[in-house]
């Protein structure tokens, strides 16, 4: 057993996971915040389009996105992050669409988040903002959002937590994260259960702490009303 | 605050002005969007009627690829939903044993596969079915696909029947225990029939979750929809110069 641990790089792989689960979660929530606002806005086009694009994108599975990511958009549209000149043209590019993917599937679940938290702030909280003459953009900024990301914290982390369970499906596009070493152990040495184990204490390793973190932040930073 | 409203005044003059200005942007933004797809299909080749007349009028994509595939997500779903129900509920209702041992037993079963993701019990699962040949060549990766929903979503069922049972008020658990009932009856015939009926939006949800995630059997090669049309999608791709067609994602999608 040991040496299969030394003839394969575990580390490095969830490395790779933890690389795509930091930049999709950057961008899942950037994304996830824009459509947030875009559905609660006073103009009806932005909540339609936001509406569309959720009820799209959560309907869809995550593996179906990943790979038009890559068949699709890749190589067939030739949309591509790096030259095709790089020694790692391919290898880079299928990190870059992987997490592309991720972002904007968590996306989705980040604005649905965010919308409960904005469902926490009291009523009171809007009418005082728009009493005093800020624009819906102004009251926005300075009053919902600030209460409405601490109130959403405990969702956020839950999704966070699934954006690095679902890291695993860029394996199937070819990225070399932790499955995807798993399926090549067990493929070329032995599909035994310390093996298993090992990784899904990984896993355990990454999301626990995550669980922990943000729920003594969720109850810390709540608006304490 | 439920209702959007509560977000923002009545417009006036100036507000409507700026309404007009975003809703011109959102315009933009959605038929921009569509046009740079279509024009990059364009560009790809993908637009053309050669493509399309061999998805919609050649029977043997439908007959091949699509229907099979379709049937195939069905039946993984199906039989995974069944099995997960019935993890579900033996793990829930083992979490709110009265005895220490099974209680904690059953609650490191569950808070391990909840966190450990599907695709890693599937690739797992299926590399022991494929090595010891358990279900035969053509049934490994279906009960490759069974197995890793069916231990993620039991699990997630079992902490809802537990969650639900612990939203009940504690005054139904304690009437059934003052008629004389066992903890054991009480749990059954008391908590666990208004804890279903409560849970019922959120298990639904959870369905449709295994219907979705059935998708990734596309790594184990198990021929779900989802692999099938991109095994589709390839073949068309190599005679023709470049062109996969692009509806067959599309269509994929449909299963979600």
């Amino acid at each position: 057993m040991g040496e299969i641990f030394e003839n394969y790089d575990v580390l490095a792989a969830f490395g790779m996971t933890l690389y795509l689960t930091v930049f999709a979660a950057i961008g899942s929530l950037l994304l996830g915040t824009v459509l947030a606002v875009m559905r609660v806005s006073p103009v009806g086009v932005l909540r339609r389009l936001g509406s569309f694009y959720i009820n799209t994108v959560r309907n869809t599975p995550l593996t179906l996105i990943l790979l038009f990511c890559i068949l699709g958009a890749f190589y067939i549209l030739k949309l591509e992050f790096t030259p095709a000149s790089s020694p790692t043209w391919v290898r880079d590019n299928g990190i870059r669409w992987a997490i592309v993917g991720l972002a904007v599937y968590h996306a989705a679940f980040v604005c649905e988040a965010l919308r409960s938290g904005v469902n926490t702030v009291p009523a009171g909280q809007a009418e005082a903002a728009r009493s005093i003459g800020l624009t819906f953009a102004q009251s926005m900024r300075e009053v919902i959002l600030p209460q409405a990301f601490r109130g959403a914290i405990a969702p956020l982390g839950s999704v966070l937590i699934a954006l690095t369970k679902n890291t695993t499906v860029a394996s199937i596009i070819g990225v070399a994260e932790a499955s995807g070493l798993m399926k090549v152990i067990i493929e070329n040495q032995t599909a035994s259960v310390t093996v298993f184990l090992v990784f899904a204490l990984g896993f355990v390793i990454l999301t626990l702490p995550v669980g922990i973190l943000f729920t003594a932040l969720s109850r810390r930073l709540a608006v304490k009303r | 605050m439920s209702a959007p409203s509560v977000l923002f005044d009545a417009p006036g003059p100036r507000a409507r002005a700026r309404h007009r200005v975003l809703t011109g942007f959102g315009v933009l933004l959605g038929a921009g969007g569509l046009g740079l797809v279509l024009w990059k299909f364009q560009q790809a080749g993908q637009l053309d009627g050669e493509l399309w007349t061999r998805l919609v009028l050649s029977g043997d994509v439908w007959t091949e690829y699509v229907v099979p595939g379709l049937l195939k997500t069905l039946q993984a779903a199906a039989v995974s939903i069944a099995f997960a129900m019935v993890f579900g509920l033996v793990f829930g209702m083992g979490r709110l044993s009265q005895l220490a041992p099974v209680r904690s037993f059953c609650g490191v079963v569950v808070e391990f596969f909840r966190a450990v993701p599907v695709l890693l019990m599937m690739y797992f699962a299926f590399g022991v079915y494929a090595v010891n040949n358990v279900f035969g060549v053509d049934f490994n990766a279906f009960y490759g696909v069974v197995t890793g929903l069916t231990l993620y979503n039991g699990s997630v069922i079992a902490e809802l029947v537990r969650s639900g049972v612990h939203q009940l008020p504690k005054g139904q658990a304690e009437a059934g225990l003052s008629i004389g009932l066992s903890p054991g009856q009480v749990l059954r015939s008391v908590e666990l029939p208004q804890a279903l009926t409560a849970m019922l939006p959120a298990l639904v949800g959870q369905l449709v979750v295994i219907l979705k995630d059935s998708a990734l059997g596309t790594a184990i090669t198990y021929p779900s929809c989802c692999s099938r049309l991109v095994t589709r999608a390839r073949r068309t791709r190599r005679p023709s110069r470049r062109s996969s067609s692009p509806r067959s994602s599309s269509s994929c999608s449909t299963t979600g």
